[in-house]
């Protein structure tokens, strides 16, 4: 008896919805078995990382702050993804859109006023398009790989923030820290509420609706699912190689870098060496775990967010390293892509044969 | 010592890890199979080879150790790609961020420790020489090891049959499967000698390069490994002439901020992954030179029809 994959005619529709369950459940399960191996009451840390953090406003609201970028950011790469463009520097292009949108509160931070935030965001759109612009000009220009490249200019961009804060753009009444000056109160985003939600969640739920819409609704999503799936079928329906390489960098630049701009003047307040933990490659765990779906990846949003306050919690109450977070992520994005199968196969057991005409590949 | 033996001592010492990623990386992607968690693996590689070494006391048990740390993880890239046929791409990124987390948190206890120092081979005589008696017959296991790979993998794909099967796999796997060669078992074997041969990278990392661990340490250099495969069009030989290329480009950054070069540290430190796209983009130029050499099947899953 072995098991045997076999294609599914059609995508199953009941899997599209079991298979992220199941992942998440599975994950559940290594995790209880991980935290049984660094001696933690797995049931215990499991409500400190995904219940606890439920129970109070203020974690809620955190909640809202940590998924917002995650899921902004992962729209953006849903867009790449589908249509096949591997760009996985996200986390480079919100360091960009960062840096771009701080030009005007440390440098020209004399330039107040209603229009001084909008300023910002438009800026660092711009930074998050500009620097995603490079692995799609390689790409379409060279035929330049744009997974190397992008990630290459994730590290680019981390030492251009980690210079400019501990150089020219320092905080000159900053006690030496590497830090900008701190922002006005104009160059702060809008908040919601008087905690700490800002309006970065409504970019997130705008940018879900509009990518929705435009994969559902429009001839450009109809566009980028082809070109993804079968590029010969699209170039005959007249579609452009090039002109889809394009639209989905930049437009995954441009939610990334104003995730980066949102999280440095609604969150932190001022730029400082490091500004993520992490967003740009999370994102990437966020879109699978969504299936490329901008609703679905509203819930992965939220549940990856989840993972990183159930960190902080865990990390104070029960003394676990913070590290905790990344393994969970990692082994989610794992079973994620393990249960994906079950979408295009079917699983069967099938008795051996007496007689093997040919290879048999064991699956 | 003088300074030219110093710099390429630094260099031999910056280069074998990308070598080591870089040639188990080629003989996966020869079989057709892009597996983009040279990174992951790696990092795991170090924190074991590290900690082995950090318990026993002996640096050679750390680097058995990275080396079946290594296989390990590419073992669930294999199950995942091969017989899930999952996403080969996303399954790698996976791999990574699995990989990078995991050594976290295994190494959170590590930070600070000291760490054991990979000795160098002392053979009499030669390594009494002037000048080749530093360079060329004192080092480490590693070193050698990673040459021995070169040879050995240009000996094994271009002189023998399994080589050639190898190949096959990788640029045309329906005909291999035709043939009655088991495309999946060639692949799974070029994945876990890929395992092997970055788990080996980080432990040079960990027990030579700097023998301590830090979170995060491989910075980047799986990728800059897999960056050096296509630079090499997938010829061992190109492997090795690029490794030390980039091993030296990552040195003389050292070399300018010492002798007070006035640029910031942070461009220097930005160099090699800078170097990194501008080879890719000279290579990719050169259409015909990586379109030949390319495995046919890279990144293509394998579904046998039965």
């Amino acid at each position: 008896m072995r098991l045997v994959l076999e294609k599914r005619a059609e995508h199953s529709r009941l899997m599209t919805v079991v298979s992220p369950l199941l992942a998440i459940g599975l994950s559940l399960i290594a995790g209880s078995i991980m935290f049984v191996m660094i001696g933690v009451n797995p049931a215990e840390a499991i409500y400190a990382f995904f219940i606890e953090p439920l129970t109070s406003t203020w974690s809620l609201e955190e909640l809202v702050v940590k998924s917002a970028p995650l899921v902004l950011i992962a729209v953006g790469l849903s867009v790449c993804f589908l249509s096949n463009n591997w760009n996985i520097g996200a986390e480079g292009q919100f360091t960009m859109g960062a840096i771009f949108g701080s030009i005007i509160p440390v440098l020209f931070h004399g330039f107040t006023g209603p229009l001084a935030l909008p300023a910002m965001i438009i800026m660092g759109a711009l930074g998050g398009m500009f620097w995603a612009s490079i692995p799609a000009f390689l790409k379409t220009r060279f035929g330049t790989n744009e997974i190397l490249t992008s990630l290459m200019l994730v590290y680019i961009a981390q030492y251009i923030l980690d210079y400019l804060v501990r150089g020219p753009w320092r905080d000159p009444d900053g006690f030496n820290f590497p830090e900008s000056r701190l922002y006005e109160a104009d160059h702060t985003m809008w908040m919601l509420g008087d905690g700490r939600m800002h309006f970065g969640a409504i970019f997130a739920l705008v940018a879900v609706i509009a990518v929705w819409f435009m994969l559902t609704k429009t001839i450009k999503g109809f566009e980028i699912k082809v070109m993804g799936q079968t590029p010969r079928a699209g170039q005959f329906a007249g579609f452009s190689r090039k002109g889809i390489v394009w639209f989905s960098f930049l437009i995954s630049g441009a939610f990334a870098g104003i995730a980066g701009i949102v999280e440095v003047s609604g969150t932190i307040g001022q730029l400082t060496p490091v500004i993520s933990p992490g967003y740009g490659f999370t994102a990437i765990i966020v879109a699978f775990l969504g299936r490329l779906n901008p609703i679905g990846i509203l819930f992965a949003g939220l549940l990856l967010g989840l993972s990183y306050i159930g960190g902080e919690a865990a990390q104070v109450t029960l003394g676990m390293t913070d590290k905790t977070t990344s393994v969970f992520q990692g082994m989610l994005l794992f079973f994620v892509l393990a249960c994906d199968t079950l979408i295009l196969y079917k699983v069967r057991l099938v008795k051996p044969q007496p007689t093997a005409g040919g290879a048999h590949e064991r699956v | 010592m003088n300074g030219f033996e110093a710099l390429v001592l630094t260099i031999i010492t910056a280069s074998t890890p990308l070598l080591l990623a870089a040639i188990g990386e080629l003989v996966v992607e020869r079989s057709g199979v892009l597996n983009l968690g040279v990174e992951g693996m790696m990092i795991v590689g170090a924190v074991a080879a590290f900690g082995v070494a950090h318990v026993t006391g002996s640096p050679l048990l750390g680097v058995v150790a990275a080396l079946f740390a290594g296989v390990a993880m590419s073992v669930l890239f294999g199950v995942l790609t091969l017989n899930l046929m999952a996403n080969q791409v996303a399954t790698g990124l996976a791999l990574t961020i699995l990989g990078l987390g995991l050594s976290g948190m295994i190494g959170e206890g590590f930070i600070g420790e000291p760490g054991q120092r990979l000795a160098a081979l002392h053979i009499p005589v030669l390594s009494d020489l002037p000048l080749v008696g530093s360079i060329v017959f004192s080092q480490d296991i590693l070193v050698y090891a990673s040459i021995a790979l070169v040879i050995g993998t240009y000996h094994f794909l271009f002189r023998t049959r399994s080589g050639l099967i190898l190949r096959a796999v990788g640029d045309n796997h329906t005909s291999a499967h035709a043939l009655g060669y088991s495309v999946i078992k060639v692949r799974f074997l070029a994945v876990m000698f890929g395992g092997a041969c970055a788990g080996l990278a980080g432990a040079y990392l960990s027990l030579a390069y700097t023998p301590q661990w830090v979170e995060g340490m491989t910075a980047g250099r799986g990728w800059i490994a897999l960056a050096l495969v296509v630079f090499a069009s997938w010829r061992p030989n190109r492997v090795l002439i690029g490794a030390y290329l980039f091993g030296a480009v990552s040195i003389l950054q050292f070399h300018a901020q010492a002798a007070g070069i006035g640029v910031p540290s942070q461009l220097m430190s930005a160099m090699p992954y800078l170097a990194t796209i501008i080879v890719l983009i000279i290579i990719s130029r050169n259409v015909t030179l990586t379109k030949t050499n390319t495995p046919a099947c890279l990144g293509k899953a394998f579904v046998p029809d039965r």
